[in-house]
């Protein structure tokens, strides 16, 4: 039947900035309403398709950053400075009532569900914590037991996205660990060194049900190729990896 | 129709002069990178160029005999598919009629394969005649690996993706073999201006 | 280079359903992965690659009108029914 079909196609619907919070320098956070939003689950995407007045278009995938609700939609977007979209979405000129479109959400893979049994361990390198805090955030809302640790790798404690709704969330089986890796707070007690298999051997001594790992590619590789270096079983190592796409 | 996001204009330059910039392109002051796959790394010791396929005779160059062929440094305009066209690129390389003399064949086409495994399919006309090149230098340097080094085939008056990264030869076909984008939707030619970007086109 | 996770809009788009969760097999090695964990470039079109021997398991191109695939690389492709 054709109305099945119509059904399962991916539509791009209307999105309406509502509210803008800087995050940190570089990043961002946008909340959105879009008509007809049909849910989410943590750690899926979007795509988002901007079009200018004389129908140029530009289209990006971004993780999700709220906790899955039908009512809004969060996004954190981290600028790159020789970029075409980010420097629009977490650029200066943005506001309230601005409108994009969206299509999703998109992605079955890197997706947790926290009705599965046994403890996580999430690692993140940079703007890779925003589909993790997704994650974080389904857990605190559903008041889930499940045994969390993160491991947050940035370069310096300014550049820690959500660094104050982190602090607030560890407890109850949450456990934020951060390691700053080119300058340290003074009398910071955290890591401070780049994230390895020396690193992550102290963070997850015993391998995880499952671990999500979310950052650059480079970081990616090298977190990933660790733990299955420390003989965590790679089907429960689940990665996500983002950088520059090219022209 | 899709809205149109306020203020957003993207990194476009603008159009440019229409007896530069081909229909539907945009300029850029950047080089792109567009890779189908990882870049290779190879030393130039281990590089050679040949010429193979419907020939007489297989030619087969060094890195440093080929180094030591006529080589002349030019300024051209390059256009991408994915609708970026940068104008007055300089290279230095290798004219590929200076290969091509070398070489008795009674075929039309080539198809320039790469380290790597790309492969994109030219006819020999358009290979000869002054319009394309193996270039090794970029912009007074050795041209990056990103950009295709040590060596690419330079074909501007055709789509970008016809001048290949990592290039190690041409083989001679009798008939026009579709390569890596033109067996899966991109034109068989690719010419800018007549805006031939897929099959059909 | 990205990874599967990065095109499911577009894998969606092809499929009509998400793939990133179904698993390949690799034509050229028969390793088995799941489609958001290959290795994904992006240039003229979207090339999907195995991560264990680099070989191409799907080239996806993509045009206003018409989307063009090519799934040689992969021998098999395991989805969940519904």
């Amino acid at each position: 039947m054709a109305g099945a079909a119509v059904l399962g196609r991916l539509t791009w619907r209307v999105a309406t900035v509502l509210d803008v919070r800087p995050e940190t320098a570089r990043a961002k956070t946008l909340v959105l309403g879009v008509d007809g939003w049909p849910g989410h689950r943590a750690g899926q995407h979007l795509d988002v398709r901007l079009t200018s007045e004389d129908g140029y278009q530009a289209q990006r995938s971004y993780s999700i950053a709220s906790a899955p609700r039908q009512d809004r939609l969060e996004l954190t977007v981290e600028r790159i400075d020789d970029g075409e979209v980010s420097p629009y979405l977490a650029g200066d000129d943005l506001r309230e009532g601005d409108r994009f479109e969206v299509r999703g959400p998109v992605g079955g893979y890197f997706v947790w569900r926290s009705d599965a049994a046994g403890d996580v361990l999430l690692v993140a390198g940079g703007s890779g914590i925003v589909p993790l805090m997704a994650m974080v955030r389904q857990r605190a809302e559903e008041t889930s037991p499940v045994p969390t640790r993160l491991l947050y790798s940035a370069r310096s404690w300014d550049d820690v996205i959500y660094r104050d709704e982190l602090e607030r969330l560890a407890g109850a089986g949450f456990e934020p660990l951060f390691t700053l890796t080119r300058s340290q707070p003074a009398g910071w007690t955290g890591y401070a060194r780049r994230v390895d298999a020396s690193l992550l051997g102290e963070v997850a001594p015993t391998p995880p049900a499952a671990t999500f790992v979310c950052g650059p590619t480079p970081f990616v590789e090298a977190a990933a190729s660790a733990l299955v270096g420390l003989r965590h079983p790679p089907e429960r190592i689940k990665t996500e990896r983002f950088g520059p796409t090219g022209g | 129709m899709p809205i149109v996001s306020r203020g957003f204009k993207g990194k476009r330059r603008g159009e440019g002069p229409s007896d530069r910039v081909p229909p539907g392109q945009y300029l850029t002051d950047d080089f792109p990178v567009l890779s189908a796959g990882p870049t290779p790394h190879t030393p130039v010791d281990q590089w050679d160029f040949t010429i193979t396929g419907e020939v007489d005779e297989l030619t087969r160059w060094t890195w440093d005999e080929f180094r030591a062929l006529p080589s002349e440094t030019f300024t051209v305009d390059i256009h991408c598919v994915t609708k970026w066209s940068k104008l007055d690129t300089v290279w230095e390389g290798v004219r590929l009629d200076t290969l091509l003399e070398r070489v008795e064949t009674a075929v039309d086409y080539a198809t320039a394969y790469c380290d790597g495994g790309y492969t994109t399919n030219v006819p020999l006309a358009d290979l000869a005649g002054g319009r394309a090149w193996v270039v090794y230098g970029y912009d007074g340097e050795l041209l990056d690996p990103e950009h295709g080094g040590p060596a690419r085939l330079l074909v501007p008056h055709l789509y970008f993706w016809k001048s290949a990264k990592w290039v190690r030869g041409l083989r001679l076909t009798a008939t026009d073999e579709p390569g890596f984008w033109e067996s899966n939707g991109y034109n068989l030619y690719g010419d800018p201006w007549r805006e031939q970007r897929y099959w059909g086109d | 280079m990205l990874d599967g996770n990065a095109v499911a809009g577009l894998l969606q788009e092809v499929f009509g359903t998400d793939v990133t969760a179904a698993t390949g097999t690799c034509a050229s090695c028969t390793a088995v992965d799941a489609v958001g964990a290959v290795h994904v470039y992006v240039a003229a079109g979207v090339v999907l690659r195995c991560p264990h021997c680099g070989s191409v398991l799907m080239r996806v191109v993509r045009s206003d009108k018409r989307l063009w695939v090519d799934l040689r690389g992969l021998r098999s492709l395991q989805l969940e029914s519904i």
